[in-house]
C-alpha cells in the first residue's frame, strides 16, 4: 500500500518547526510502524536530506522510548500497543497520516518527533522509591504480600514512562504517570513507611515541573499502552491530601 | 603476559567471604573524594551506581538513552534465578552452581560462578525490599517457575515484565542518590573513548547526543555496565541502541576481549517476516515450560497445523532429550530447531519456523491459567504476527539474544587496564560458553548491588593515583582521536546508508558464526567482512553534521565498531578447534550430533589484545581448573 504522511520537522528546540509532506511507498502490512518510517528514512538519506528523528530503543512496547501523535492521538489508533508495536495491517492504500511530536510545555521538543521528558525523571527522584540501602534487606518471604496487592501493585507498575497520557491530556497533567507508581509502591506493605511523604513530594514535584491539573478527562487512561486505570489518580490525591494535612 | 584471575584459593564456600574480609576498606568519610564513572545504567550500571552512592562515593552515570530507565534491560521478561529452595525440590547453592557452571559447557570460572550463586539469594531480598512486585502464591509468599537447563523451579518472576520490574527497581534506587546529591546522571551521553594515564583507567570522553558537544570526564576509576553486542548481527532480540562501542574502544585502549565468538542464539523468537525487518522478537523461554515444539514428520509437509494428527508430529525435543524435553538448555533447542529446518521440515513461508503448541497446556490447565502465566506474551506474539496463539500454534525460530564473551575481568570485576571495571554482559564472566535462562539479571544484579561495591573500594584504598586535569596529554589526544571518527565519518558522504551496511555486515555474521560454523566459512568470513569494512569507509552516507542530534551519525560509530568486532568473533572462532555451548563447529561433533569439546586443549578463556587494525590479535589464554564440578559431556537425555 502506499500512504501519504505529513510529519513535523523542527532543526532543534530553538527553531521554529513545520509539517513536510512525504510519500511512503509499496508499505507492507506487516511491517511496524516504525519499520515503515525506517524505509522513508532509507529514502530520505538516498536523496540527500535529512532523515526524520524519532526515539526508539527496544521496539517491544516495554522501554517507553518511542511515542508521537498519528492523526492526534498518542501512539496511534490501536488500543494498549506504543508505535513500535503498532503494525501497517491496521492501514489501508491512500491513508494519510499526521505526525507531531508530544505537545507540552513540560516536554519541549528536542528535534523533530523527540521531546523532552527528563520532568518525568525527577518526578520519581522526589519518592518514587522505597529507600532500601543495598544490603539491608531481610529474607524474601518474611514480608508476605497478599496476591491481590501484588498483583495491583504490578498492574501499576507496568507504567513505561513513554508520556502518552501527558500528550493526550487536554490539560497536559501527568497525574497518570505519578498515580502509577505512587500506587505501585503504595499498596505494598514494603512502601507503607513513606507512603504520605511519597504523594507529598512526587506530587509535588509534578506541580513544579509545569504539568498541568487533573480535571478528570480520562484521555490518559484511553490511550495508554500498559492500559493503566484511572483510578490510580484517586489513589494518589488519597494519599496526597493525607500527606499535605498530616 | 600471563593474566592472573585472582581467584582465591581454600575452599570455595569461602572463598568470597575470605575476599571481601582481605580487601582494604575506604574510610567512610574519604569516599566522598573518589570520583567514580559508571558508564552504562541497566541492571549492572543502575545498581552498582545506586550502591556506590549509598556509600557515600562521588558518582557520575551516563547513558545514550534519555533517561536511565529505559536501559536494554527492561526488556527481559522470563525472570531471575535464585538459589532459595522456596519450593522444597532440592535447590541448593551449591546446585545452582553446578548447574551454571554444566550449563556453560565448562568453560567458565568457578569461583566466579559459585559467588553468583551464593549472592542469588541476597539479590531477591533486595529486591523485595524495594517494591519490585513479583509474582506470589495465594499465601502472599513469592512464586516460582521452572526455566531451560534446570530440574528445579527457582525462577522468580513479575509477569513477563521481570527486567523491567528489576530496572525500574534499580532506577528508583539510583534517583534516590540522584535526588541525595551523591550520583551525578547524565542522559543522552555517549562514550566513545577511555583515557588511560599512567596505564590506569582515569576517565572517558563522551559526545552529548544533543547538542554534539565532546566532553572529558576524569575520575579515580571507570566502571563499564555498556551490555552485549548482539546486535553485531543486524537482526538481534537486543534493543535497537544496544552495541559495543564502549567494550570496544576500551579494548582498543588495552582492555582484552574474552571469548568473543561465545554468543547465544536463543530458540524462541518470532521468525523473520520481510527485508524491511529491524530486529526480531522474543518470546520468553518461560513458554517452553508449557509449550510443545514440534514439526511435521515429513519433509515439505505445508498443512496447516490443525489438519496434521499426532501421529504425524515430531515432539523432536521430546523424542531426543526425555529427560528434560521442552526444557533442554537454549544452544541444544535453538541447534535443534535449525537441524529439523535445514531438513526441510521448517514451519511457516519461509520454512524457516517450528511449532510451539499450547493446545494440550490449554486442555490441560485450561485457558484463563495459561492467560495469566502468558498473557502479555501471547498479546505481544498477536500484535506481531496477527494470530492468535491460543488457536493456532506460535512458529518460532532461533535468533541471537546474549553474548557470554566481553571484556576481561577477574574475580574483582577488574579488566586488564587497571581502574576498568566492567560489569553485566558487557563482560564475560559467569556464563562460559552458554547462559542459562534467567542468569543475566542475576549476574548484572549481582556484580552492581554486590560485588563492585566491595572491590573497587580495595582498588581505590591500595592504589595512590595522582591529581590530574583536562590538559593532561592522554586526555587531548583521546579527545582528539573522537573527534578525528567524527569527521571522518561525516565527511565520506558516500552512497549506502549506515543501515545497508550493518544489514550486510549482519548477514556474515550469522551465516558463517552464528548458529553453526566452520574453518572455511570463517575463513571466508573474515575476507568479507575486511572487504565490506573498506567499503564502509569508502562509500557510507552519514547525512548531516556533528552539531546536533544525528542519529546516523550515532549509529555510524556503532556500525564502525562492530565491523572490528566481527572479525575478532571469527578469528575467535576459527582458533577454538572444538564445539561447546552456543559455539557449534561442524568439524566436531558427536555422532548423534551433539557438541564435542576439546578439554585437553581447550579448557581456557581467550583474552584477546589489540594490536591495530590490520594486525593480528594477540591471544593469551586463562587456564580454566575444575575442582568441585567435573567436566562430563552435557546431557539432557
Ligand atoms: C528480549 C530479551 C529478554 C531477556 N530476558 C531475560 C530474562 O528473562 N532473564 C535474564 O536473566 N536475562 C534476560 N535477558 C538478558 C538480559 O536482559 C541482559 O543480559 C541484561 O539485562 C544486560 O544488562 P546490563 O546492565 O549488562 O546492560 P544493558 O541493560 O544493556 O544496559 C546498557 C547500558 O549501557 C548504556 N550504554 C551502552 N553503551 C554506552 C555508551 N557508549 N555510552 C554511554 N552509555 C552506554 C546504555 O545506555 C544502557 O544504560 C534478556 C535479553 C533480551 C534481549
Ligand atoms: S521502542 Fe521501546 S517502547 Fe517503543
Amino acid at each position: 500500500m502506499n500512504l501519504t504522511l505529513h510529519v513535523w520537522r523542527q532543526k532543534n528546540a530553538a527553531a521554529k518547526g513545520g509539517m513536510t509532506r512525504y510519500e511512503a511507498k509499496d508499505v507492507s502490512p506487516d511491517m511496524s510502524f516504525l519499520e515503515m518510517l525506517d524505509v522513508v528514512n532509507e529514502g530520505l538519506i538516498a536523496k540527500g536530506e535529512e532523515p526524520i528523528a524519532f526515539e526508539h530503543d527496544c521496539r517491544e512496547g516495554i522501554c517507553g522510548s518511542c511515542g508521537f501523535m498519528i492523526n492526534g492521538v498518542a501512539h496511534g489508533p490501536q488500543r494498549g500497543t506504543t508505535v513500535c508495536q503498532l503494525h501497517m495491517r491496521h492501514y489501508r492504500d491512500g491513508d494519510v497520516l499526521f505526525l507531531e511530536p508530544w505537545r507540552a510545555t513540560a516536554f519541549p521538543v528536542i528535534k523533530d518527533l523527540v521531546v523532552d521528558r527528563r520532568p518525568f525523571d525527577r518526578i520519581i527522584a522526589a519518592g518514587g522509591y522505597i529507600s532500601a540501602s543495598t544490603g539491608s534487606a531481610r529474607d524474601g518471604n518474611t514480608i508476605l504480600v497478599p496476591k491481590q496487592a501484588a498483583d495491583k501493585a504490578m498492574d501499576a507498575a507496568a507504567c513505561i514512562g513513554c508520556g502518552a497520557c501527558v500528550a493526550a491530556c487536554p490539560n497536559a497533567a501527568a497525574a497518570l504517570f505519578t498515580g502509577a507508581k505512587i500506587t505501585h509502591l503504595n499498596i505494598l506493605p514494603q512502601g507503607a513507611p513513606e507512603r504520605y511523604s511519597r504523594a507529598r513530594s512526587m506530587v509535588g514535584q509534578m506541580n513544579a515541573e509545569g504539568f498541568g491539573q487533573c480535571t478528570n478527562i480520562g484521555l490518559c487512561e484511553a490511550v495508554c499502552p500498559k492500559e493503566i486505570k484511572l483510578e490510580v489518580i484517586n489513589k494518589m490525591n488519597r494519599d496526597y491530601l493525607v500527606g499535605v494535612l498530616a | 603476559m600471563s593474566l592472573d584471575s585472582r581467584s582465591p584459593s581454600g575452599p570455595i564456600e569461602e572463598a568470597w567471604d575470605q575476599t571481601k574480609f582481605d580487601m582494604k576498606l575506604v574510610n567512610p568519610a574519604n569516599k566522598r573524594k573518589y570520583n567514580l564513572l559508571v558508564v552504562g545504567s541497566g541492571l549492572a550500571g543502575a545498581s552498582a551506581a545506586a550502591s556506590l552512592g549509598e556509600l557515600g562515593y562521588n558518582v557520575k552515570c551516563f547513558c545514550f538513552q534519555d533517561s536511565p530507565r529505559r536501559a536494554h534491560s527492561i526488556a527481559a521478561q522470563g525472570g531471575i534465578n535464585a538459589a532459595k529452595n522456596y519450593q522444597n525440590d532440592g535447590d541448593s547453592i551449591f546446585r545452582l552452581f553446578y548447574d551454571t557452571v554444566k550449563g556453560g559447557d565448562f568453560r567458565a570460572r568457578e569461583s566466579n560462578v559459585y559467588r553468583l550463586a551464593q549472592i542469588s539469594v541476597n539479590i531477591i531480598d533486595q529486591c523485595v525490599a524495594q517494591g519490585v512486585p513479583f509474582a506470589r502464591e495465594y499465601g502472599g509468599m513469592l512464586a516460582n517457575r521452572s526455566f531451560g537447563g534446570a530440574q528445579v523451579s527457582r525462577t522468580f518472576y513479575a509477569r513477563g515484565q521481570t527486567g523491567q520490574q528489576l530496572l525500574l527497581g534499580a532506577y528508583q534506587a539510583l534517583e534516590r542518590q540522584i535526588h541525595a546529591g551523591s550520583v551525578k546522571m547524565f542522559p543522552r551521553m555517549e562514550m566513545l573513548d577511555l583515557i588511560v594515564i599512567d596505564g590506569r583507567a582515569r576517565g572517558i570522553v563522551v559526545r552529548d547526543l544533543v547538542t554534539g558537544k565532546m566532553e572529558s570526564y576524569l575520575g579515580d576509576a571507570v566502571v563499564l555496565a555498556t551490555g552485549g553486542y548482539g546486535n553485531v548481527y543486524y537482526l538481534s532480540t537486543n534493543a535497537k541502541g544496544s552495541n559495543t562501542t564502549a567494550i570496544w574502544r576500551a579494548h582498543k585502549r588495552g582492555a582484552r576481549f574474552a571469548n568473543p565468538c561465545f554468543t547465544q542464539i536463543h530458540p524462541t523468537c518470532i521468525p523473520v517476516s520481510g527485508d524491511y525487518q529491524s530486529k526480531l522478537t522474543l518470546m520468553s523461554e518461560s513458554l517452553r515450560n508449557d509449550g510443545r515444539i514440534w514439526v511435521p514428520l515429513k519433509a515439505g509437509d505445508k498443512r496447516s497445523p490443525d489438519q496434521i494428527p499426532e501421529a504425524e508430529r515430531d515432539y523432536y525435543l521430546e523424542r531426543r532429550y526425555p529427560s528434560f524435553g521442552n526444557l533442554v538448555p537454549r544452544d541444544v533447542a535453538s541447534r535443534n530447531a535449525k537441524i529439523v529446518c535445514d531438513a526441510g521440515r521448517g514451519v511457516g513461508e519461509t520454512g524457516l519456523g517450528v511449532y510451539l503448541d499450547f493446545a494440550d497446556a490449554i486442555k490441560r490447565l485450561g485457558q484463563p491459567l495459561i492467560e495469566e502465566r502468558y498473557g502479555n506474551l501471547f498479546e505481544m506474539y498477536n500484535r506481531i504476527t496477527g494470530e492468535d496463539p491460543y488457536k493456532v500454534p506460535m512458529r518460532i525460530y532461533p535468533a541471537i539474544h546474549y553474548t557470554m564473551g566481553g571484556l576481561w575481568v577477574d574475580y574483582r570485576l577488574m579488566s586488564t587496564v587497571p581502574g576498568l571495571f566492567v560489569l553485566g554482559e558487557a563482560n564475560f564472566s559467569d556464563h562460559g560458553a552458554n547462559r542459562l535462562g534467567a542468569s543475566a539479571l542475576m549476574q548484572g544484579l549481582s556484580d552492581g548491588y554486590f560485588v563492585l561495591p566491595y572491590t573497587v573500594g580495595d582498588y581505590l584504598a591500595t592504589t595512590k593515583l595522582e591529581k590530574i586535569n583536562g590538559s593532561r596529554p592522554e586526555v587531548l589526544e583521546a579527545e582528539h582521536n573522537v573527534d578525528a571518527i567524527t569527521q571522518r565519518l561525516l565527511a565520506i558522504k558516500g552512497d549506502r546508508t549506515v543501515t545497508s551496511f550493518h544489514r550486510e555486515l549482519g548477514k556474515i555474521v550469522w551465516d558463517y558464526c552464528g548458529m553453526s560454523r566452520n574453518a572455511a566459512g570463517l575463513e571466508h568470513a573474515i575476507g568479507k567482512i575486511r572487504e565490506l569494512r573498506e567499503e564502509f569507509w569508502r562509500d557510507v552516507n552519514v547525512p548531516g553534521s556533528g552539531e546536533d542530534l544525528n542519529q546516523q551519525l550515532e549509529n555510524a560509530g556503532r556500525v564502525a565498531d562492530f565491523m572490528e568486532l566481527a572479525e575478532l568473533m571469527c578469528i575467535d572462532a576459527l582458533d577454538r578447534n572444538e564445539s561447546c555451548g552456543g559455539h557449534f563447529r561442524e568439524e566436531y561433533q558427536t555422532e548423534e550430533g551433539e557438541a564435542l569439546r576439546d578439554d585437553e586443549h581447550y579448557s581456557y578463556v581467550a583474552a584477546w589484545g589489540w594490536n591495530g587494525l590490520g594486525s593480528p590479535p594477540s591471544l593469551v589464554k586463562e587456564q580454566l581448573e575444575f575442582e568441585y564440578v567435573h567436566p562430563s559431556q552435557r546431557s539432557y537425555k
